[in-house]
């Protein structure tokens, strides 16, 4: 904080205000809601509820769905968070190295930022349906017996490539400016003392990254178990037997459409405390970090 | 060298391809008709129905939304695009604001209030924040659409950073000015912030824009569709219901879903990386 502040009860406090009194009425609130919910039992009308303690927890834990769409999200948010770094580390580096062209490539892979996880889900599923959709035909045309709507393996392919095809854009934007920020001396001294490229780029420019990559890693979890929300709702929506259903899309369909508000209220609680370990992690490294 | 400087352009420009031909493809079959996708599928060369296409999505309340046009869609889109990113902006600021630059009692308390909004995205507690809107009464309201999503903590994050950045000196000055909080508010750090919160808006923009489940739990007159919900009903009848689907007409409203936010992202591409790339540190 500043060394030089005011000193005022009441200025303050008005300041804040706004977003406090938002945060209680629309995070607090619902969130105590989802909290209280996870412990209680109602019947299928609603109207007799029960205190069940860890009866939902249990009964979540205990179901082999919710094992599955576990399974699944750790599968599906590991290789998501692995290819969409990989590629976009690989054309920021290159396109770092294009000095003419940054420009015109920086624009290029920037702006699949901007279109909804939605949007790109509605687009797959035309490239990728049974009825004439050119990737369908051109996969199965390779000799894949490629079929998203009843086999599992193909349905999660699919999802982790498309996944993949969103996010790359933000892990290359970030892994740009990661390394537009390490200083030529620096470039200019490995020039010098390594010939080889690659091994100038594993061990002297990727770990001048780390702090660049470890945020993404996070970010890209985050992204993987939430924000693919929209691009399962306009794909496979969990099908062929719940095979593609991440957490977060299982919380809506328990607790939206299937109107199971303990079961789906206890896996938001579950999934609070998983969110909560991975900040805890993030910042216990980023304090690491300032230290040397 | 020189080859070696060939191939690395060659990959790039096949990768950008990976990313826009898919889009390309989109739009040129949007501009065929049904029939010819119907029968002949996707479609890589323009056809000439353009202007049909295009016109009636854009103006008759008919196909997938039959109490609203898209134009209509795309306004709704327009308000909770702009209210969020504004709203973000203005209340972040201030919020930012009292933790950098005030000393008092509840300040690290109240930090860690805002810093818990990290821990709990919308997805995971949709059904709550459902009841909650309905108790207040705000279920389809433009009001209900945008404020509960301005709560996050992502934008004072990124105004108490940019603060702390700022010379103490500043503050002394203007206090020996006789400066009050508010004026050095108005008066100093917030034409200094200028660029900053440019940046924050165009990123928030197109968060905005693209919100998806909020809109569709809380929106249940067509009135207030978003676009994004018009993707949603395309979905629907495209692949879940049994008529005969347009397809020029679902293609077209892709592409209009997705051209605002990325032409706003290209033409305002410095400000944009700056709100994305700062907001996150």
């Amino acid at each position: 904080m500043k060394k030089v502040q005011f000193n005022n009860r009441f200025i303050p406090y008005l300041f804040i205000l706004p977003q406090i009194s938002i945060i209680a009425i629309f995070f607090l609130w619902p969130s105590a809601m989802a909290v209280y919910y996870s412990f209680i039992l109602e019947d299928a009308f609603g109207i007799s509820s029960e205190f069940v303690w860890f009866e939902n927890y249990k009964s979540v834990l205990l179901d082999s769905d919710y094992i599955a769409s576990l399974g699944f999200t750790l599968i599906f948010s590991v290789l998501v968070t692995f290819f969409s770094l990989a590629i976009g580390l690989f054309l920021a580096y290159k396109t770092d190295k294009s000095i003419k062209q940054k420009g015109l490539y920086r624009g290029l892979f920037m702006w699949p930022y901007a279109i909804a996880p939605a949007v790109v889900g509605l687009m797959a599923s035309f490239f990728f349906s049974q009825s004439n959709g050119d990737l369908y035909n051109f996969l199965n045309y390779l000799g894949w017996e490629f079929e998203p709507k009843s086999d599992p393996l193909s349905a999660q392919i699919m999802l982790i490539f498309v996944a993949s095809w969103k996010q790359i854009s933000v892990n290359f934007i970030f892994f740009l400016s990661g390394l537009q920020a390490i200083p030529k001396s620096i470039i200019e001294a490995s020039l010098i003392d390594c010939k080889s490229s690659i091994k100038r780029f594993w061990t002297i420019i990727f770990p001048l990254l780390s702090p660049t990559t470890f945020f993404l890693l996070i970010t890209n979890i985050v992204y993987a178990f939430f924000d693919t929300f929209g691009l399962i709702d306009t794909t496979t929506r969990g099908a062929p037997m719940g095979e593609t259903k991440t957490l977060a899309y299982k919380i809506y369909q328990d607790g939206f459409l299937g109107a199971d508000i303990g079961g789906s209220s206890a896996q938001s609680v579950l999934l609070m405390i998983f969110i909560l370990v991975l900040t805890i992690f993030q910042f216990k490294y980023l304090e690491k970090k300032v230290h040397y | 060298m020189k080859t070696k400087q060939y191939a690395s352009h060659i990959i790039l420009v096949l990768m950008s391809l990976i990313f826009l031909v898919p889009i390309w493809v989109i739009f040129a079959s949007s501009t065929h008709t049904p029939e010819t996708i119907l029968n002949g599928g996707l479609q890589f060369f323009l056809g000439d129905n353009f202007l049909d296409t295009y016109r009636s999505v854009l103006f008759e309340k008919s196909g997938y939304t039959k109490h609203i046009t898209v134009l209509q869609m795309i306004g709704n889109s327009l308000i909770l695009a702009l209210g969020f990113a504004v709203g973000k902006v203005i209340i972040s600021s201030m919020a930012a604001y009292a933790i950098v630059y005030f000393r008092f009692r509840l300040a690290s308390f109240l930090f860690w209030v805002i810093f818990l909004t990290l821990l709990l995205p919308l997805e995971v507690r949709i059904v709550p924040s459902f009841e909650v809107l309905a108790k207040l009464n705000l279920l389809n309201s433009y009001t209900g659409l945008i404020v509960p999503l301005i709560a996050s903590a992502t934008g004072t994050f990124f105004f108490r950073q940019f603060y702390k950045s700022i010379p103490d000196e500043l503050l002394e000055a203007a206090k020996l000015d006789g400066a009050n909080s508010w004026q050095f508010f108005i008066d100093i750090l917030l034409p200094l912030s200028k660029t900053m919160m440019a940046a924050l808006f165009i990123v928030m923009f197109i968060v905005g824009w693209n919100q998806y489940l909020w809109p569709i739990m809380m929106t249940t007159e067509p009135e207030y569709s978003t676009i994004l919900l018009g993707i949603k009903e395309i979905y629907q009848s495209n692949f879940e219901g049994s008529y005969l689907p347009e397809f020029n007409r679902a293609f077209a409203m892709i592409i209009l879903a997705l051209i605002v936010p990325v032409l706003v992202v290209i033409l305002f591409q410095r400000w944009f990386i700056k709100g994305l790339v700062d907001s996150e540190k």
